[in-house]
């Protein structure tokens, strides 16, 4: 081996690192606080995974960086990374034992030196620490080692693994409603994390398929287009068919879930339009949703007894009530651009939350009280009717409003409407002068977009039952855009997906109690720095934030048209 | 009457007072160059006339109409059409698409593939790269798609502003020989230019614009043959 091909500084610099997080992590208590919550039961826990990941990452960061194939040169390199790692730990550990680390961090309890010395002696424990940080690095070199296909089969099934393990409890909750399947899963996982067995059998299934299909040839043989019809309509049948049975196989929790999602994917819509498609900041979008909600209250709730209208009678008004919000709104503020306009319907989003809580408006719409016993949704026809109350019947609900709006969107996109708010959205000079009114254009927009959030908010009223001024924080616009950007800004599939990750993973987190907001910030700021046009980004803005991904414009450009 | 007829026009961005009563006239079938160097309101002229900017004081009429009254983008419909400094085309869209822009406020599918077929003839370079998206094309490819997306509005003045501005001197030759032709075929052209040089060789007459007023004015022959001009803006000695 030549010293010429090892990087000292590397090595030091990535150990120290891996330690430093692993002590960043255990200081938080999050290590400590997952020390009883097993991936694999009695094999490895959570907690223990905090500690060890860290140290697996950075040594494989090293790796990755060394150049050199020798394998004595990887397992060193791996290897010491490992021990730095486990001495910064070790070193840690012997601080705390003459320090009171507590003062400062009250997580730095025994309990956690305990498990960083796998509750043995001091001495020995540290000792076993070490090893095993060197072990994960020595494994980590052999890894680098081992040929692609393999690599990926591993990799793979580890990820599976884990995974699985940590959300047992919630596959739990959805697998206990499917009669036999359960079975399954009784076997497969223990009272924490998954059975030892389960989890091997796990790993050799996921790591198999991904090695089969990692050998399988890359190109797919072309279907002929009446085939591809035919798979094309089969897999539309097979999602409708999902969809359509999705509250009964994921059961009552996995149901609110999915229609809070749904409300956000109705809301994301709407809002996509006038962010995405026309380019105007809107940061008060919630006004409009409080709207929505709001119109239904006044009108259907006995309570306040003012009109007791039916849902649906009250639904047009509401409707009608948001969209000429809408164009309230946007009248005065549509000749401002970019930071003025999003500081101004900030504001806007804000009066209507405070109007709502006002004493002067509450004998109409009810205060910090706000308004009780909104009535449900009444569907069907003569004797067959029936009430919309559980979240599982809500479900369809919200399922039909998303695809109409989604539907609507789609042909908007695709329309000369959609085309000259895409102009405006680029230049708004030069659109103007192509002669488009852009007033007018950015109107519409605005009207579309409040018309979709107020859809949302009376389904929102009619799902909860009972609003509240508390229900229409800023922050939900906040989150609506969030879900927008990640996503993919202009992206329909795009709200979609970025409503599930901001939505829905957070509530599949919840095994992560506390920290579920840490995991979920490191993810979107993971997600922001490797994928920034968002996670199903619309094609043409990819474009732009990839441009050293472009050929260069002097090669001839793949077209699809012969010339 | 000529075509366009601007009557000492003084426009202001806020208290900056950028054109000091600026005047000129475009005939019919002219080409008419406006030079002068960098901030003397070259652009701001152009802005005025296509009513993007409200001048304080002073007239546009154009065809008998009185400009002023028009909104920016109605502009288009009375048969003026700019091609904006700096190749503004719209990045995210296909050349096509950009093109269909153009012809916005046009109803006539026929006259439109019509005039599609004839900035294809012009410009073949963006028949091949119609569904490219514009912001990948080259500089001067951009250039050629913001002409003849304005040429698609079916214009009867063309106002362009640097056309020629950041590219090859080979480009520069090709930009004014397309000015020239499609002057030839019957649109009138008010060019703003930064390279006198080319800008008078084509015109038949020229304005000389500085710090927001008109010093001099003639024919383009005449203005190249000019000691102050070749001294500011040919740079002879
Ligand atoms: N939006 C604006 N706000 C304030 N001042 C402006 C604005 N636009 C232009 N100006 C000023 O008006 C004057 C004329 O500008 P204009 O853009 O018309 O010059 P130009 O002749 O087109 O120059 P160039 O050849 O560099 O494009 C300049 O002094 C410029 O600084
Ligand atoms: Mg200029």
């Amino acid at each position: 081996m030549s010293t010429k091909d090892f990087d000292w500084k590397l090595v030091l610099r990535s150990g120290l690192l891996g330690g430093a997080i692993a002590i960043l992590l255990s200081l938080i208590g999050i290590v400590t606080g997952f020390n009883e919550t097993y991936i694999i039961y009695k094999v490895i826990t959570f907690g223990e995974l905090l500690v060890l990941g860290p140290i697996l990452a950075f040594s494989f960061a090293a790796l990755r960086r060394t150049s050199s194939s020798d394998s004595g040169v990887r397992f060193t390199t791996g290897a010491l990374a490992g021990l730095t790692s486990g001495l910064v730990l070790l070193a840690f550990v012997g601080i705390g034992q003459v320090i009171n680390l507590r003062a400062v961090f009250v997580n730095a309890s025994p309990d956690l030196y305990a498990m960083l010395s796998y509750n043995q002696s001091l001495p020995i424990g540290m000792l076993l620490r070490l090893l095993v940080s060197g072990l994960v690095g020595l494994i980590v070199a052999g890894f680098t080692l081992l040929p692609t296909r393999l690599k990926q089969a591993l990799g793979q099934g580890l990820i599976y693994v884990i995974l699985i393990g940590l959300m047992g409890r919630l596959i739990g909750t959805v697998m206990t409603n499917w009669g036999f399947v359960s079975l399954l899963f009784e076997w497969m996982f223990a009272s924490s994390g998954m059975s030892f067995l389960g989890a091997i059998v796990l790993f050799l299934l996921v790591g198999g398929l991904a090695y089969w299909r990692a050998g399988r040839p890359k190109v797919k043989p072309r279907l002929e287009p009446k085939k591809q019809q035919t798979v094309r309509w089969a897999t539309l049948a097979g999602v409708g068919l999902v969809l359509i049975f999705l509250p009964n196989i994921l059961g009552l929790w996995f149901s609110e879930i999915l229609d809070n999602v749904g409300l956000f994917i109705l809301m994301g819509l709407g809002l996509n339009i006038v962010v995405g498609f026309a380019g105007l900041l809107d940061l008060g979008y919630v006004a409009f949703y409080a709207i929505g909600a709001y119109t239904i209250g006044v009108l259907t709730s006995p309570e306040l007894g003012f009109f007791n209208l039916t849902f649906w009678q009250a639904f047009p008004f509401a409707l009608i009530v948001a969209l000429i919000a809408g164009v309230l709104l946007g009248l005065p503020i549509l000749k401002m651009r970019g930071d003025y306009l999003a500081i101004v319907t900030l504001g806007f989003g804000e009066i209507i939350r405070l109007l709502a809580l006002s004493d002067w408006l509450k004998p109409w719409l009810g205060g910090t009280q706000g308004i009780q016993r909104i009535e449900r949704p009444v569907i069907g026809l003569g004797n067959f009717t029936i009430e919309l109350i559980s979240q599982q019947q809500l479900y369809y609900l919200i399922l039909a409003g998303i695809i109409l709006v989604a539907f609507i969107a789609f042909r908007l996109r695709d329309s000369r409407l959609g085309r000259t708010w895409m102009a405006l959205r680029e230049d708004e000079d030069v659109a103007v002068a192509m002669g488009i009114n852009h007033v007018a254009t950015k109107l519409t927009a605005f009207a579309m977009g409040a018309l979709f959030s107020g859809i949302g908010g009376t389904i929102f009223a009619a799902k909860i039952g009972s609003i509240y001024p508390s229900s229409f924080q800023f922050l939900v616009s906040i989150n609506i855009l969030s879900l927008i950007i990640v996503g993919g800004i202009g992206s329909i599939p795009g709200v979609f997906v970025g409503a599930l990750a901001l939505m829905g993973l957070p509530e599949l987190l919840r095994e992560f109690a506390e920290y579920r907001y840490l995991f979920y910030g490191a993810a979107l700021v993971a997600m922001m720095l490797y994928k920034p046009e968002g996670l199903w980004p619309e094609a043409r803005l990819k474009l732009e934030l990839h441009e050293d991904e472009i050929p260069p414009p002097g090669d001839p450009v793949p077209s699809t048209e012969g010339s | 009457m000529p075509m366009l007829e601007v009557e000492n026009i003084h426009t202001y961005y806020g208290n900056i007072h950028a054109l000091k009563g600026v005047s000129l006239k475009v005939e019919e079938g002219e080409i008419v160059s406006l030079i002068g160097g960098n901030g003397a309101g070259k652009t701001t002229t152009l802005r005025t006339i296509s009513a993007a900017l409200k001048p304080r004081e002073g007239q546009v009429t154009f065809m008998g109409m009185d400009l002023r009254k028009h909104r920016p983008h109605d502009v288009v419909r009375k048969g003026i059409a700019m091609v904006p400094e700096g190749r503004r085309i719209f990045a995210q869209m296909t050349v096509m698409e950009n093109l269909e822009m153009g012809a916005y406020t046009r109803k006539d599918k026929k006259k439109i593939a019509e005039d599609l077929e004839w900035v294809f003839e012009l410009l073949p370079r963006l028949k091949e790269r119609r569904r490219q998206v514009g912001g990948t094309l080259s500089g001067g490819e951009q250039q050629m798609l913001a002409t003849a997306r304005a040429m698609m509005t079916r214009p009867r003045l063309l106002l362009m502003d640097e056309p020629s501005m950041g590219l090859a001197p080979v480009l520069v030759e090709a930009i004014f020989d397309t000015i020239v032709r499609i002057n030839k075929e019957g649109t009138t052209i008010l060019l703003v230019e930064q390279n006198a040089l080319m800008a008078l060789s084509v015109a038949n007459r020229g304005y000389v614009l500085e710090t927001g007023t008109i010093v001099m004015h003639d024919t383009g022959e005449a203005l190249k043959k000019n000691a102050s001009v070749q001294k500011a803006y040919l740079g002879m000695e």
